[in-house]
C-alpha cells in the first residue's frame, strides 16, 4: 500500500511541530491475590507481583517510542485499590509501610507515578477504608511516587458526605505536610465522584475490581495537534467545520494509541485494556487546551461561550475517537487542569477564569477541578464544600468528576506556586470566603437522584 | 519473511551527498530502498524513503542511532519510524 508524501508528512509534522504523544502507557495490576493478615507477607507479594510484572514495562515503552516515532511520556503502573487489599492492616504504620512498599516498587520498575493508594466509600466506610484514609496525608508526604484517589460519590449511591467532609482536612494536612514543596502532596490525590476502573491518568488511575490480572491502558492526548488544526481553518468556518476537523483530527491521533496499545500489550504478555481519548495539556506553549477553546474564537478562555465551545470540543474528540478504537474508555474527554495548561495559567492571571467558571466548564468535560491551587489558610469546611459542589454536578449528570486542589502552605491569592516538571505552575485562585461550615458539619449521605423527570 | 517496511525522512537544507550518505548506510545494512521521493516544503528540503528492513544486519534501535548520528554530521535531521504507523493513521 503507498502513502501519499502528504500523509508521512503529516504524520511528521503532528510529531515534531504539534507535540502529539502518547501522554501515559498504564499498566493496571491486579494485587487481590496478595491478601494477607500479616500485613509483612502482604507488602512483600506486592512488591513481588509489582516488580515482576511491570518489569518490561519501560523497556517496552522506550522500544515502542523508537520504533514508531512517537514519544510515549508517562510510564506508570495502577492497582487494586489498597483498602480492599488490606483490610485487615490494623494501624497506621502497617498503611505506611504498604505505600512505601508501592513507591519502592515503582522505583525498582522506573515508572515515575504508582496509583491505588484508594478507597471506594461512595456508599460507606469499612473501618479499612477508615484507616487508609487516615493515612493518606503521611503516605503522600512520606513516598515520592504513590498517588491517591477517593472516591466519595456515585449517581447510583448518592454522595458520602461523611467522606467529603474528611476529604477537605485530609486535602489540607496533605498539604501542610508537603509545606516545603508548596504543598505538592495534595497534587498526588484525587476525590472521586463515579471513578472509572479503567482510567489510565494520574492521580486517579486505580485498577478497579472489575478488571483483568494485567491490563495495558493507554491515554492518548494531543491537544496541540487539534490547535495547529483548528488554527488552519477559516474565521469564518461554522461550528459544523469546527466539529468536523476536530473529529478526523481525533481519529488519527486515536489510532496511532490503539496501535501502541496493542503492541504493547503483546509484548508485555498482558491484555490490551482501553484507548483513554482525553486531550491532556502540558504547561508547554502550544499544547494547551484554553488555546484550542480560544482558537475558536473567544478572546480569552473563561469568556462567555467558554462552556459552549468545551462542550463541542468534548464530543467532536470522542466522536472521532470512538470509530477509531472499540475499547474505548476511562475518562475520554479534554482536562482542563489550571497548573498544567499556559493557556489556562494566563487566563487565570488575566482574571478571565474564576473557580466557579471551572466548575461549570466541568458540567460538559471528562475530569472536574483539577490542579488549582487555592491559599492555604483556606478552611477544610470551604475545600469540603468545593467537593461537594464537584460531586453533586458528576452524580446528577452521570459522569466522572473529580477535585484536585492544593491550599499551598502560606501562600494567598495572587501568589505563585511552582511545582515544576508536566504539574506546572499556578497562579493562587481567590476562593469564596463565605462559610459553608454549618452545611459540611451534617455529614451523612446525600441521596442518590431520580433517573426520570429529567430537566 | 513478509516484508516489513520502515518510513525514514530526511529534514534539512539540501547539499550534495544526501542520497549517497544515507543509501550507503542502509546497503551495509543490507536494506532495500523501495521508494524515494523528495521536494522542498516551505524551503526546507524534505526527502522520504521507503525501506524494507526485514533483512536488516543492524537492530533497529542501533540503526535509528546510526541514522540520527548521520544527520547530526550532516546538518539534517533523520528519522526512522515503521510504516504500521503511518497504517494505523491514514488507513482503515
Amino acid at each position: 500500500m503507498r502513502f501519499a508524501f502528504d500523509e508521512i508528512e503529516e504524520t511528521i509534522r503532528m510529531v515534531q511541530a504539534e507535540k502529539l504523544d502518547i501522554r501515559t502507557i498504564t499498566m493496571g495490576i491486579s494485587l487481590r491475590d496478595c491478601v494477607s493478615d500479616n500485613v509483612e507477607t502482604l507488602s512483600n507479594k506486592v512488591y513481588d507481583k509489582i516488580t515482576k510484572k511491570a518489569k518490561n514495562l519501560v523497556k517496552v515503552a522506550n522500544d515502542l517510542e523508537s520504533e514508531f516515532g512517537i514519544p510515549i511520556v508517562n510510564k506508570r503502573i495502577s492497582v487494586t485499590p489498597i483498602a480492599v487489599i488490606s483490610e485487615s492492616a490494623k494501624s497506621a504504620e502497617d498503611f505506611i509501610k504498604i505505600a512505601k512498599t508501592l513507591d519502592a516498587a515503582a522505583k525498582e520498575v522506573g515508572v515515575n507515578f504508582i496509583g491505588g493508594y484508594s478507597a471506594l466509600v461512595h456508599k460507606g466506610f469499612t473501618d479499612g477504608d477508615l484507616r487508609l484514609i487516615n493515612s493518606i496525608p503521611e503516605a503522600l508526604s512520606s513516598t515520592e511516587r504513590v498517588c491517591s484517589s477517593i472516591n466519595v460519590a456515585t449517581t447510583k449511591a448518592g454522595i458520602n458526605m461523611d467522606a467529603v467532609a474528611l476529604m477537605g482536612k485530609i486535602i489540607k494536612k496533605t498539604a501542610e505536610l508537603t509545606k516545603d514543596k508548596d504543598g505538592i502532596g495534595a497534587a498526588k490525590l484525587v476525590v472521586f465522584c463515579n471513578a472509572p476502573e479503567d482510567n489510565p491518568f494520574m492521580a486517579g488511575a486505580f485498577h478497579g475490581v472489575g478488571e483483568g490480572e494485567c491490563v495495558i491502558n493507554i491515554g492518548v492526548s494531543g491537544p496541540g495537534v487539534v490547535l495547529a488544526a483548528l488554527s488552519k481553518l477559516d474565521s469564518k468556518a461554522d461550528f459544523g467545520q469546527v466539529s468536523e476537523i476536530i473529529k478526523k483530527t481525533s481519529f488519527k491521533i486515536a489510532r496511532a494509541g490503539e496501535l501502541i496499545g496493542r503492541i504493547a500489550a503483546e509484548r508485555l504478555n498482558s491484555s490490551f485494556g482501553i484507548l483513554d481519548l482525553s486531550l491532556a495539556p502540558t504547561p508547554e506553549i502550544g499544547d494547551s487546551i484554553a488555546n484550542i477553546l480560544e482558537a475558536m474564537g473567544l478572546s480569552k478562555c473563561g469568556a462567555h461561550g467558554t462552556t459552549a465551545a468545551l462542550a463541542l470540543l468534548n464530543d467532536a474528540v470522542k466522536k472521532g475517537g470512538v470509530m477509531a478504537s472499540s475499547y474505548v474508555g476511562g475518562l475520554s474527554g479534554a482536562f482542563i487542569p489550571v497548573s498544567e495548561d499556559a493557556g489556562m495559567i494566563s487566563a487565570v492571571e488575566a482574571g478571565a477564569l474564576s473557580i466557579e467558571k471551572l466548575e461549570a466548564m466541568t458540567c460538559v468535560c471528562s475530569v472536574g477541578l483539577d490542579m488549582i491551587a487555592i491559599p492555604g489558610d483556606t478552611p477544610a469546611e470551604t475545600i469540603s464544600a468545593i467537593i461537594a459542589d464537584e460531586m453533586a454536578i458528576g452524580m446528577i449528570n452521570k459522569k466522572t468528576t473529580a477535585v484536585r486542589i492544593i491550599p499551598v502552605p502560606g501562600k494567598k491569592e495572587g501568589d505563585h506556586v511552582e511545582f515544576g516538571g508536566l504539574l506546572g505552575h499556578a497562579p493562587v485562585m481567590k476562593v469564596n470566603n463565605f462559610s459553608a461550615d454549618t452545611f459540611i458539619k451534617r455529614g451523612g449521605r446525600i441521596p442518590a437522584p431520580l433517573h426520570s423527570l429529567n430537566n | 519473511m513478509d516484508a516489513q517496511k520502515a518510513i525514514i525522512s530526511i529534514i534539512g537544507v539540501d547539499k550534495v551527498g544526501i542520497i549517497y550518505s544515507v543509501s550507503k548506510l542502509l546497503a551495509e545494512a543490507n536494506i532495500n530502498i523501495l521508494d524515494i521521493s523528495q521536494t522542498i516544503l516551505r524551503d526546507i528540503f524534505t526527502m522520504i524513503m521507503i525501506v524494507d528492513i526485514s533483512n536488516s544486519t543492524v537492530e533497529f534501535n542501533i540503526l535509528k542511532e546510526n541514522l540520527n548520528s548521520l544527520g547530526e554530521k550532516m546538518g539534517l535531521k533523520i528519522d526512522i519510524q515503521k510504516e504500521d504507523i503511518f497504517r494505523a493513521m491514514h488507513r482503515l
